[in-house]
């Protein structure tokens, strides 16, 4: 669906929607879809944001399926019976190689004056398509009918891939620091069909190497250690900028059932300590309130921190254990948010056409963007029981109670009395027929 | 004189009878359209469908569970209306090779995961109290509407169960059970509570039939994949998928339930017939003791789908008051002798082969003691 255009100051705003698909081919023959949808109300929907009750909560282990989907396509005004919502096919979607979907609800102002309150809900969906494990082994992607912009800034004149059908609207835009050229197909645009109703784009890769952009900002998590009682949580963060050093806020909220030890908190970077210029830490309760953990690190130039923190594993009681205890518990991911500058300068004039997604994050400085980045949640084991130890309990101590009380009894009261032996069945049985018959007896 | 005027009036007369009659006709034949039109007293549909097994290899019961979310939403019951219940999640699971696809038929002829499914209450949420609590209405406050069993005392509910069971229980997530008997009082307290108008009950587990065997509320139907003491058997394995994709039961009766479309006139006593000892193995059993309308009279779709029926007519109908009025509760018999119920007569069957082979056994014995030649002198 287009974008409407804002009315003027003094006609009443009116709700809007936009739309977009933004395709990077990677150098890898992936390819990275980023589809947003911008859905804005001219109304107050809520009266205030007070930070107070502000809440922030993870769930490490959540499956994403078909079943999340389904309610997230329902918040579109159309669902996924028209307009960009139609290209998301499950069966796609979720034979890739990393998916991610998101709502981000917000206020915002609209014009230059902020007069109107509004609110926003933004929703996003980015899906790497890995080629050659969906099986189409050629490296050439296409995709039918349907704002679209392809990222072609690997690629000017055509070298790493060749873009049909061809299309002289060009683009630029900055995005995450980065200058970026995009094709763009404007749907809207009767001119992109051409004497075909359907747009069918098509990718074709040409040469097979190249040299990606590394992001300025990542981060990677794990657990060092061994053994069911104690470990280490690493965090490793990398500052690519060349020459910059900035500082990133680190959060990390890390479940009660693994003891920090915050005495054993260090961070190194360049093997030289790096002392956090802020740190907040709220220590856990019992089976109450996980660890929150929050620090202002300095990043150097071109450089690897590393956070590390010891640990201790709690023993659960008995019915805290989920139904499958040995897969593990998950801790979520760790948060690291920062202004990280730029290499470029970007352009600040709200007013003009951008593409969604550069405008999601607006900075008053020209050249700093605002990046949040989640590193993996980890899987750790805690020391589980054997839940079949009760009944193997029972059957033991049962068997020995019976066996050496039982013999013990028997020593103390039985007695043996002299009998004479009986005739056996087999002769009973033959002398009731005999009596019967009026034969002599056995 | 008499006789020819008679006829004439007789035959006016006998024209005005003829007119009469066709018009009474006319509004007996509306009358009992609209009596077959109202002739069931549900106004709504529920359907509470719940896997109860966790792990990859329990594929099948997951499969199970969405072949009969896939009939009833297809015959007509919404999302809204409809709590899913899925113990695991096996459709995005990393040994799935065909991600965000369930299969029901061997060869991935049928995906019966779909594209629109909404699942409610998802991996470790299902459990023995989250179930009873939806049946009861015992939720929280802060319950989404999604997962909440909003049925009023017009509503048909399906409830179907599937995992693995024994004698008078069914395992939930290989951790709990649930016991027959906390199943007939969960459902005493939705007939108290006025939860249901009619309840089907479907489980498809190992000697299902000890599942329903202690139900006491009124209008309960109830069907089962096999007697107590035998096992329910899984249908076929797919070789890619590495599992076996469904049970017996639940496959034939998708199968059966792909026939049924909305306007389907089939009823009750075809489903009973679903699945036979040939292509079971076990031996499906039913329970319709407490059911007030005849089986032959309940259609499918009065419990698998949400069927809504509008005719319009311009004919005025009188229809004649309800003579027997529903069932309530004071009518019920008392708790104490439905409680103590007798057990079922266990049929007489003829020896099987151990008893037989014992028997030989020891008669063997017996002559080779005493010789056969001994025998004549004894008897």
């Amino acid at each position: 669906m287009p974008t409407l255009t804002l009315a003027s100051a003094r006609s009443p705003f009116r709700d809007e929607f936009a739309e977009e698909l933004a395709i990077r081919p990677l150098h890898s023959g992936d390819i990275h879809a980023s589809f947003q949808f911008r859905t804005v109300w001219g109304v107050d929907l809520l009266q205030a944001t007070d930070p107070r009750f502000l809440r922030y909560a993870i769930l490490p282990r959540e499956i994403v399926c078909t079943e999340n989907l389904t309610p997230w396509k329902k918040l579109l005004p159309c669902g996924s019976k028209a307009g960009l919502a139609v290209l998301l096919k499950s069966e796609k979607l979720f034979h890739s190689s990393y998916f991610s979907q998101a709502v981000h609800i917000r206020p915002v102002c609209q014009g230059m004056h902020c007069t109107v309150p509004s609110w926003e809900m933004r929703q996003t969906l980015n899906v790497v398509f890995d080629l050659y494990t969906s099986g189409q082994g050629k490296r050439e992607w296409s995709m039918f009918k349907i704002k679209i912009y392809v990222d072609v800034t690997d690629s000017p004149q055509g070298e790493l891939f060749e873009l049909s059908p061809p299309t002289p609207l060009l683009s630029q835009a900055v995005v995450l620091g980065d200058r970026r050229t995009y094709s763009v197909y404007d749907l809207t645009d009767p001119g992109t069909f051409g004497k075909v109703r359907s747009l069918n784009l098509l990718v074709r890769w040409k040469a097979d190497n190249g040299d990606m952009l590394r992001p300025l900002l990542h981060g990677e998590r794990y657990v060092a250690g061994f053994g069911l009682q104690t470990g280490e949580i690493h965090t490793l963060i990398y500052n690519n900028h060349p020459y910059r050093a900035f500082p990133v806020l680190l959060l990390e909220t890390v479940p009660w059932y693994l003891r920090l030890y915050i005495h054993t908190l260090t961070v190194t970077s360049k093997n030289r300590e790096n002392k956090p210029s802020y740190i907040h830490y709220q220590p856990s309760k019992d089976r109450l309130r996980p660890h929150l953990l929050e620090m202002l690190v300095q990043l150097p130039p071109n450089s690897v921190t590393e956070v590390t923190v010891q640990f201790e594993r709690a023993l659960l009681k008995w019915t805290e254990y989920p139904p499958d205890p040995n897969h593990g518990f998950y801790v979520g991911s760790s948060v690291l948010s920062a202004l990280v500058p730029s290499l470029v300068a970007m352009d600040t004039n709200i007013t003009q056409e951008h593409p969604l997604f550069s405008s999601f994050f607006l900075c008053k400085e020209e050249s700093s963007y605002f990046m949040r980045v989640y590193t993996e949640p980890l899987l750790v084991n805690l020391p589980t029981p054997d839940f079949s130890m009760p009944y193997n309990v029972i059957c033991l101590t049962c068997t020995v109670v019976a066996v050496g009380y039982g013999s013990f009894y028997n020593l103390l009261t039985r007695t043996f009395q002299v009998e004479e032996p009986s005739q056996s069945l087999a002769k009973r049985l033959a002398n009731v027929i005999r009596r019967w018959r009026g034969v002599p007896q056995l | 004189s008499n006789p020819p005027v008679a006829p004439e009036i007789s035959s006016s007369v006998a024209l005005d009878f003829v007119l009469i009659g066709r018009t009474s006709a006319f509004l007996l034949l509306h009358q009992a359209r609209a009596e077959r039109f109202f002739r069931s007293d549900h106004t709504n549909n529920w359907a509470v469908l719940v896997c109860t097994s966790r792990f990859w290899f329990n594929y099948r019961h997951v499969a199970n569970t969405l072949s009969v979310y896939r009939s009833v939403k297809r015959l007509g019951i919404p999302d809204s209306h409809i709590v899913l219940m899925l113990a695991d999640d096996m459709a995005c699971n990393h040994r799935n090779p065909k991600p965000a696809t369930v299969f029901s038929h061997k060869n991935m002829e049928l995906n019966v995961y779909g594209d629109d499914v909404e699942v409610d209450y998802r991996g470790y949420e299902v459990t023995v109290e989250n179930f009873l609590r939806v049946l009861t209405g015992r939720l929280p406050p802060s319950t989404p509407r999604s997962k909440r069993l909003l049925s009023d005392d017009h509503s048909n509910i399906l409830i179907y169960l599937t995992g693995h069971g024994g004698n008078g229980f069914l395992k939930f997530q290989d951790s709990e059970e649930i016991s027959n008997v906390e199943l007939a009082d969960a459902f005493e307290q939705m007939w108290q509570k006025r939860r249901y108008n009619e309840l089907l009950f479907i489980i498809d587990t190992c000697q299902g039939a000890s599942m329903y065997e202690r139900f006491y509320s009124p209008n309960l139907m109830a069907l089962a994949s096999s007697q107590v003491g035998e096992d329910s058997l899984s249908h076929q394995p797919d070789l890619a998928i590495g599992v076996h994709l469904m049970d017996r039961y639940t496959f034939y009766l998708l199968e059966f339930l792909e026939d049924i479309h909305p306007a389907s006139q089939a009823n009750m006593n075809d489903l009973f017939k679903v699945c036979p000892k040939s292509q079971c193995v076990s031996t499906p059993g039913h329970r319709t003791d407490l059911f007030q309308r005849d089986p032959g009279s309940v259609l499918i779709t009065d419990f698998f789908g949400s069927v809504r029926k509008v005719e319009i007519t311009m004919e005025t109908i009188n229809l004649t008051p309800h003579t027997e009025t529903a069932l309530a509760y004071v009518d019920q018999l008392p708790v104490a002798q439905i409680i103590h119920q007798k057990p079922k007569q266990k049929d007489w069957h003829p020896p099987d082969g151990f008893i037989l082979g014992l028997w030989t056994l020891i008669l063997l014995v017996f002559f080779r003691t005493y010789g056969i030649k001994h025998l004549k002198h004894i008897f």
